[in-house]
Parts: structure tokens; sequence; C-alpha cells
């Protein structure tokens, strides 16, 4: 083929190594995925997970437990851990700082906020988790929707404050640290005078946690997730112009603040999502894109597939672990991500540029 | 002094779009007038301005930066933009793709209006340069292929491929296409910019002060891979400039601006020193070094 002829032969193989990762992240994924429905309280063995996957029998017992609890929980640690680290990569490249993700944009302080608002307003009841059966949060759907409500409102805020001051990168991060801050010391007041009950459901709640989601919740994440991953692909080569220079990406014919505007509600879409349905999981989204610019370089059309994976994986291995690490108590998986990432990431920090 | 100019500037305008050689004519003669400056160069008619700036003006909040602007830019010419810090250089610049939205005023591409355009279809004709580019942890080969972006659907083709290849031979940089960029030299980032700017396939380039931040070394590499591309591919080129004697040694024109507006506008052997001192406000002497005028700051 004159594709083959024409591009050099080692482009060619400096851009297979980089798919190769992105197939060894794939690789990953599906092994973690069986793993992780393996193991648990009742531990599954790999060959009956696929035959009752693929409908080849299997025991009932097994079959309730697979299609109920486990893949149900496995694959929203992947579509969670995917979306906050595409959600992560979108806002590092349109906001221009490393240290940009959900998170330090006020956007689970909100969230949080919001859920102790939910719980104030609405009272005690019960919502399922695998994690404290003794912790019981009275109409999970309001408290659900009053944290998404404030994710989105802190995004919303940003975008506003950014319209009047023109879209720089400083505005919607230094807007973004000021609500955080205010929603912070909402929460803490909330804690500080509310009743012992509604303060451990509070506190509960903000413990991110996948058990938490079930088939419709799984469904509306990975809807959330699929559609903010192929707009950001579609707009690889526009992200790519920005991290060239703002400058030097309008004389490409990028629409810089545009571009930048969309990222921010997808990747707040995203964040919103995930966190008012599983709770507060921090650093998926601030350091699975750094881990895979470290292994795939900046360039977003390796980026944002890389990310995606390595987020997912980083999550269902944190998740398998929380399940089983003190079994058979469970750890919130959010305390795994940190413990499991951070020294993975500060490894890539210190091997970096190894020439 | 300003009346007169401006008077000046006026009819120039005028008569470009109507007779480009006749306004050059005219031209010539006003600053014989004003600085008796004869001309040797103009035995040859100039061709056609390609890239027209026609009555720009740029506010930028209320103070008003650019200032009914006219200049018109030739295939093959460059075109030098000089004056002190903060006149409206690089402003000017960015009007000409519409990086900045001019409050008044057109920018015509042959018969293309520019104003009218999306920003895409602008970077399919036009190739920018800024002055600070940032270094992202991407390959040379890939920043190169970014300057394709305005013409990439959604797939990169070979014809696309083909282009970056050939341009990173041009500018001799096959043995690090594979380098990532933020690990390269000042001047071979510039030099990986200037290619993905030519990759565009433009008509007209734009280079926001190429040479700051470089060696002397480099500056005279990056200006002779300018003028070069400007030669072979016959693009109209405009940049902006500090080094007097570069912009002399390299540029075609010279357009001096003085408070956001044209105060001079010559070819070499029109720029005096008259004209640089009440630009800059320092007096200096212009002589002639091999047949090259050099400007030397006196005292």
């Amino acid at each position: 083929m004159t594709k083959e002829e024409k591009k050099p032969t080692n482009y060619k193989a400096y851009v297979s190594r980089k798919v190769s990762v992105i197939l060894i992240g794939i690789a990953a994924t599906i092994i973690m995925f069986l793993v992780s429905v393996s193991v648990g309280a009742v531990s599954i063995p790999i060959p009956d997970i696929i035959t009752t996957i693929f409908g080849g029998g299997g025991t009932s017992l097994y079959e309730r437990i697979i299609w109920n609890i486990r893949i149900p929980q496995a694959l929203t640690a992947i579509a969670a851990g995917a979306g906050l680290a595409i959600a992560g990569v979108s806002m590092q490249s349109v906001l221009r700082n490393p240290l940009a993700s959900p998170f330090t944009l006020g956007l689970s302080s909100a969230a949080a906020f919001g859920a102790a608002v939910g719980i104030l307003l609405f009272g005690a009841g019960t919502t399922g988790s695998s994690i404290a059966d003794a912790v019981v949060i009275n109409n999970p759907y309001l408290t659900t929707l009053s944290a998404f409500f404030f994710a989105i409102l802190t995004t919303v805020i940003i975008l506003l404050i950014a319209k009047i001051r023109s879209a720089t990168p400083e505005t919607m991060i230094l807007a973004g640290v000021a609500i955080s801050s205010l929603f912070s010391a909402g929460l803490m007041a909330i804690q500080y005078f509310v009743d012992d009950t509604r303060l451990a459901s509070i506190v509960f709640w903000q413990f991110g946690d996948v058990a938490r989601a079930s088939w419709t919740e799984l469904g509306l994440i990975t809807l959330m997730t699929v559609i903010c991953l192929i707009y950001f692909i579609y707009k690889r080569w526009d992200y790519n112009s920005i991290d060239a220079g703002e400058e030097t990406a309008k004389g490409l014919g990028v629409n810089v603040e545009r571009t930048r505007i969309i990222g921010m509600i997808a990747a707040s879409l995203i964040s919103a999502t995930v966190v008012a349905f599983l709770g507060i999981i921090g650093f998926v989204g601030l350091v699975c894109p750094h881990m895979m610019r470290r292994v795939v370089g900046d360039d977003h059309r390796f980026l944002i597939p890389a990310s995606f994976v390595c987020g997912a994986v980083l999550l269902l291995i944190s998740d398998t672990v929380a399940r089983t690490v003190i079994a058979p108590h469970v750890l919130p998986v959010a305390v795994l991500t940190a413990f499991l990432g951070a020294p993975v990431f500060l490894y890539l920090i210190i091997m970096r540029r190894r020439a | 002094m300003t009346d007169k100019l401006s008077h000046e500037e006026h009819s120039h305008d005028e008569e470009m779009h109507i007779h480009p050689h006749v306004h050059s004519e005219g031209y010539v003669h006003t600053h014989e007038h004003l600085h008796g400056v004869p001309h040797d160069h103009h035995t040859d008619a100039p061709a056609p301005a390609l890239l027209n700036v026609d009555g720009v003006n740029f506010e930028y909040k209320t103070a008003r930066v650019l200032n009914e602007i006219c200049v018109g830019v030739a295939r093959g010419e460059i075109l030098a933009i000089l004056g002190p810090n903060g006149v409206g250089k690089s402003t000017l610049l960015k009007c000409m793709n519409l990086i900045l939205q001019p409050k008044t005023g057109t920018i015509m591409l042959g018969e293309l209006n520019l104003t009218k355009m999306s920003g895409n279809e602008i970077a399919k004709n036009v190739g920018y340069v800024a002055q600070r580019n940032d270094s992202a942890r991407m390959t040379v080969f890939d920043s190169v292929l970014l300057g394709r972006k305005p013409h990439i659907g959604w797939r990169v083709t070979d014809h696309d491929y083909t282009i970056v290849e050939n341009a990173i031979e041009q500018f001799g940089l096959t043995d690090m296409q594979l380098r990532y960029i933020d690990e390269l030299s000042g001047g071979e980032l510039q030099r990986v910019c200037l290619c993905r700017a030519i990759v565009q396939e433009p008509s007209v380039l734009l280079l926001d002060e190429p040479t700051s931040s470089l060696d002397l070394c480099r500056q005279m590499e990056i200006l002779r891979a300018i003028r070069n591309v400007v030669d072979h591919h016959d693009v109209a080129t405009v940049m902006t400039m500090h080094d007097l004697n570069l912009a002399l040694r390299f540029a075609d024109r010279f357009l001096f601006m003085k408070n956001g507006r044209i105060y001079a506008m010559c070819d070499k052997s029109g720029v005096t020193s008259q004209i640089i001192e009440d630009v800059y406000g320092i007096k200096v002497d212009v002589i002639l070094h091999n047949e090259m005028p050099i400007v030397v700051p006196c005292g």
C-alpha cells in the first residue's frame, strides 16, 4: 500500500508502539474484569464466569452473583474510572494546567455539599451499599440529584465568571478554587450542626464506592462517558493545537474559547454524574492522564484512549483490592485509588525523561 | 506632520486598490520628498498585492491600538513590521489572520474576504507562527503534522504525510523527527514551528518575532530558512521584528509603526536615520556595509 511506503518506517514503529500501549491496556482491562468478577465473598472460577456470561449454563447462584453484583460493580469501575480519566485529560488540556482535574475545580466539594444538603433536607433512610450497612440515606435519588445539581452549578458559575472575564484558564482555575473553598466551608457548617445519624450518612456518602451503582446508574455513567469520549476523540487535533500554544491554535483555525468551554462542560458532566452516583473518587482524574503522558506523550490521538483504559484499569484494580484486602471488610475504593496510584505516579515522575 | 502623513497614507491606500503599481510609484515619491532618498530598486514593476489590509482599526477595551492601517503584501515578498515595543506590531499581525477581530476594516486575500471566513478556512490560506510557542510532549513529526489540521477531516491522508515528510526534509529536521519537542533547543523549536506553518500550504505567512530569544547564529539560520521558503513557495510574508539590521538584511519592504499608525513604508533604500529617529526616539546612523544598510545607534 502507498501509505506504508510513504510514512517513514521509524514513524510507523513509533505509532505502533503507542497503539500497543493502548492494546495492552485493553487486555489488562479484560483480565482485571474477569479477576474482579471472580473474587469476593464467594469466589467464582474464571471458566465458570465465562460460561455464565456467554449463556453456557453455570449454577443459578453464580448467575445471580455475577449478573446482579459482580458485573455491574466491575463495569461501573470501568466506566467511572475511564470517564474520570478522560475528563481529567480534557480539563488539563483546555485549562493548560497539569493540576486541573474535575476536583481541583471544586466539583467534588460542591457535590459533597449537595449530598449533605440532600441528606439534611430529606432525612435518613436506606441505600444499597456493600460497605456500611449501618449507614442509611433516605431518598437516595434526591441526594444524588442534589449532588449532581451542585456539581453542575459549580461549572456554570465558573463558566459565567469566565464569560465576564474572558475564558482564560487562570480565571477558571481561580474561580474553581474559590468555589471549592466556599462549598467546603458550607459542608463543614452542615456537619457541625447535624445529628449523629445524618453526620454518619454525610461522611459515608463522601467515600466513593462503585458498589452503589445498579444497572440503571451504570447505564447513565456509561452513556455520559461514551458520548464525551467520542467528542474528545473528535476534537483530538484541537487539543493538540491548544497544547502548542493558544495563539498557534487560533492560527490553525481552532476556536479556542469554544473548545475550552465545551471541554469543561463535557468533563464536568462526566464527573458530576460519577460523583453524584458513586461519591467522591479522587485521584483517578488527576493521575491517570499524567501516567499516560509519561508513557505515550501528550499527543491526544493516543493520550485520550490510553487514559481511558488507564482509568478503567486503575479503578477496577482498586475496587478489587478494596473488596479483598481486609476481607470480609470492604474498604472504600476512593481510599485505594490513591494508595495504588500514588506510588506508580511517583515512580513515573522519578523515572521521567530517561534518555 | 501627523496630518500630512495620514493624508499621504490615505491617498496611497486609495490608489493601492485601483492601481497597485501607481501606488508604489506615488509612495516612493513621498519618501523622496520627505527624506530625500533616491530609489534604485524600482526598475521592475512590483507584483500586485496578494494580502490587502484595508482601513483596519483595533481597540483593546477603550484604548485604540491600531488606527486606519492599510497595507498590501505581494507574493514572494517579505514585509517587516518595525517599531518600538507596544506600538501594535503583533496586534496588526494577529488582525491579519483574524486571531484578533479588527473593529473595522477588511483583510482581503486576493478575491477572498478573510474577515468573512471561518477560522479553519483562514488557516488553509494563512500560516501563523506565534512569538511564544509551548512545547508539549509531542514528536517533531506530529508537531509538524499538526499544521495539516485545517485540512484534516477524520483521518490523516497519505497526501498529508507526504507533505509533512517533504517539509521536514526541507527544514533539515529528518534526523530529529521522532524527538520530543520539549527536548529541543529554541532554534530547533522555531524551525519546527515554521515547518508547521509551511505544511498548512499557506499563500500568506505571518511571523511574530521569529528571531526573538535566539542567538546570532540561529537568528541567521531561521531567517535564511524563511527567505528560502518565501522564494521557493512564493508566499507573501509579514514578520514583526526588533532587530533592524536583520530586518534590513532579509526583508524587502519595511513598515514603521508609531502610536498605532503607519509612520512610514519603504523599501531597503528608503530606510533613513530620520525615520528610525522619529519612530524609536534615538539617534542613529544608517551606514552602508557591503552595499547593505546598517543601523548604528549614536553615542
